[in-house]
């Protein structure tokens, strides 16, 4: 039964939803409202945005695919066999998750810059990643794996084991199996890891700067030009700043769309 | 003919079980927990077992001594679960015509409805899983398993999960379409209604088989509780 006035547990939720909402929202809404249109104007003009946007572009599309890729495989092969090599598989692709990202640059320092572990070996190759733009896509890969990677064997593990066992018996080989039924199947929970691994590695900042540099059309993406703006011209670090504000916000679309109950494709699916 | 005789420990269940099934129905009958599916699971090789032998028409299957153990997809089984397993992001037709991607799309797409319209779901043709009636699905379900031209069926409790109405409609169905296909079907169930399928029931307690027959065999010395209440509770 409620009563006509509020109770102090009602009050309570709702203060603690006011502040907490209005804490999240104001720098967004600061970053918009202290921007004059001719200031948003002239931001964009400074020679920074454009190759830090393509930069990002091309480094964050570039690791997501190398992550959906080879992260679907492995959540695959977790989902499936469970065992204790998949527990530790699967406790391993979570470490970059817990590590701070500038950590996360010092290890691929000394894992593949020129004197490390692998990186001296790849030296001798004539490869030496650190401080190029491969080593951005590194960066990116490295911080944003386990978002994927996650939802991934938790979209894979809701795959009924029943429907692959009749597509085998049905003549599918494993790998069609995996194709014609798992693959569609957990595609919304994919599409939703992919939309937050793509995000953590749009805003990946402390590991690209020490493994990657900052060098303006290499290694300067959106996040580090908003680092180089701030010490020149606050305008373009605002613009900058808008710009992934706007990238962060048509993922939440595409989060919204796809994430956890959403089903594919649009009939409903009812415990088939 | 499919004949089997396989050894596996799973946990505290020791199975072992011998059996053969001419081009005939056996209802595999057994408590709860007594390896029935297992069994399903190592004649479908999906599990290996740690022994034996399968021979499905002198094929081979799978054979210990020998080191053969044909995947799944290569045995000729045609497998219908429980809750019949369609594959809810394809149409009836689509689920119809999944496995026969060997055929060219105008057979594949011939084949499917001219099965569906054998067992009475020609209409469905464009439906999801989702808006079908548990008897629907079981009819989808059989002929996306016998479009494919089986060597044998397995069914496992195929009545499970539809109404009592549905239940008996469709049973008297499908033992009018066992006896028109005759091949090995072995029909995991512990449904006492559901002897009236079979040519012959098997009935496996404990991992291993007890007593296999006839219904009147069994009615004339049932060889253990199980087999007695089994019988006592079959409609007559």
């Amino acid at each position: 039964m409620r009563s006509g006035r509020p109770s102090a547990w009602d009050a309570a939720q709702h203060a603690a939803s006011a502040i907490l909402v209005s804490f999240l929202l104001l720098p967004v809404a600061a970053l918009l409202l202290t921007l004059s249109w001719d200031d948003f104007i002239a931001g964009l003009h400074n020679p920074i945005l454009f190759p830090a946007l393509r930069l990002s572009l091309l480094t964050t599309c570039t690791s997501l695919g190398l992550v959906v890729g080879l992260g679907s495989l492995l959540a695959w092969r977790i989902a499936r066999r469970p065992g204790r090599l998949s527990r530790w598989m699967e406790a391993i692709t979570q470490l970059p998750a817990v590590i701070p990202p500038a950590v996360a640059g010092v290890g691929l320092l000394l894992a593949f810059g020129r004197r490390g572990l692998l990186g001296s070996f790849l030296a001798g190759h004539g490869i030496a990643p650190a401080f190029t733009t491969p080593a951005v896509v590194m960066a990116e890969a490295f911080v944003s794996a386990p978002f994927f990677v996650q939802a991934a064997i938790a979209a894979f593990r809701r795959v009924d084991e029943n429907l692959l066992v009749v597509a085998r018996t049905l003549g599918a080989s494993p790998f069609r199996a995996f194709l014609r039924v798992g693959l569609p199947l957990a595609a919304p929970g994919l599409l939703a890891g992919a939309a937050m691994s793509w995000a953590r590695s749009v805003g990946e900042f402390g590991a690209t700067l020490l493994f990657a540099g900052n060098l303006t059309g290499r290694t300067q993406t959106l996040p580090l030009a908003v680092y180089a703006a701030m010490e020149s011209d606050l305008r373009a670090a605002q613009v900058l700043s808008l710009v992934m504000v706007a990238l962060a916000f048509a993922l939440l679309l595409v989060l919204r769309h796809f994430g956890p109950g959403a089903t594919w494709p649009g009939p409903e699916v009812r415990g088939a | 003919m499919l004949e089997l005789r396989v050894a596996r420990r799973i946990g505290p269940l020791d199975l072992r079980v011998e059996l053969s099934l001419d081009n005939e129905t056996v209802l595999l009958a057994g408590p709860n927990g007594a390896g029935k599916s297992s069994l399903l699971r190592l004649l479908l090789g999906v599990a290996r077992p740690e022994a034996g032998r399968i021979v499905l028409d002198r094929t081979v299957l799978f054979d210990a001594g020998l080191g053969i153990d044909l995947p799944p997809e290569e045995r000729g089984l045609a497998y219908v679960p429980q809750d019949y397993a369609l594959f809810p992001h394809l149409d009836v037709l689509g689920n119809a015509t999944f496995g026969l991607s060997a055929l060219d799309r105008r057979e594949r797409i011939r084949r499917a409805t001219s099965w569906l319209e054998r067992l009475g779901a020609g209409h469905l043709l464009a439906r999801y899983p989702s808006g079908l009636s548990g008897g629907e699905r079981q009819r989808v379900a059989l002929v996306r398993a016998l479009a494919r031209t089986p060597r044998a069926l397995l069914l496992d409790e195929p009545f499970a999960s539809l109404d009592p109405i549905a239940r008996q409609e469709l049973r008297g169905s499908l033992a009018g379409w066992l006896r028109e296909w005759r091949l090995p079907a072995l029909v995991v169930s512990h449904d006492p209604s559901d002897v009236a399928l079979a040519d012959r029931i098997a009935v496996i307690e404990g991992g291993r088989l007890v007593q296999q027959g006839t219904l009147e065999e069994l009615r004339r010395a049932p060889g253990s509780g199980f087999v007695a209440g089994l019988i006592e509770a079959t409609p007559r």
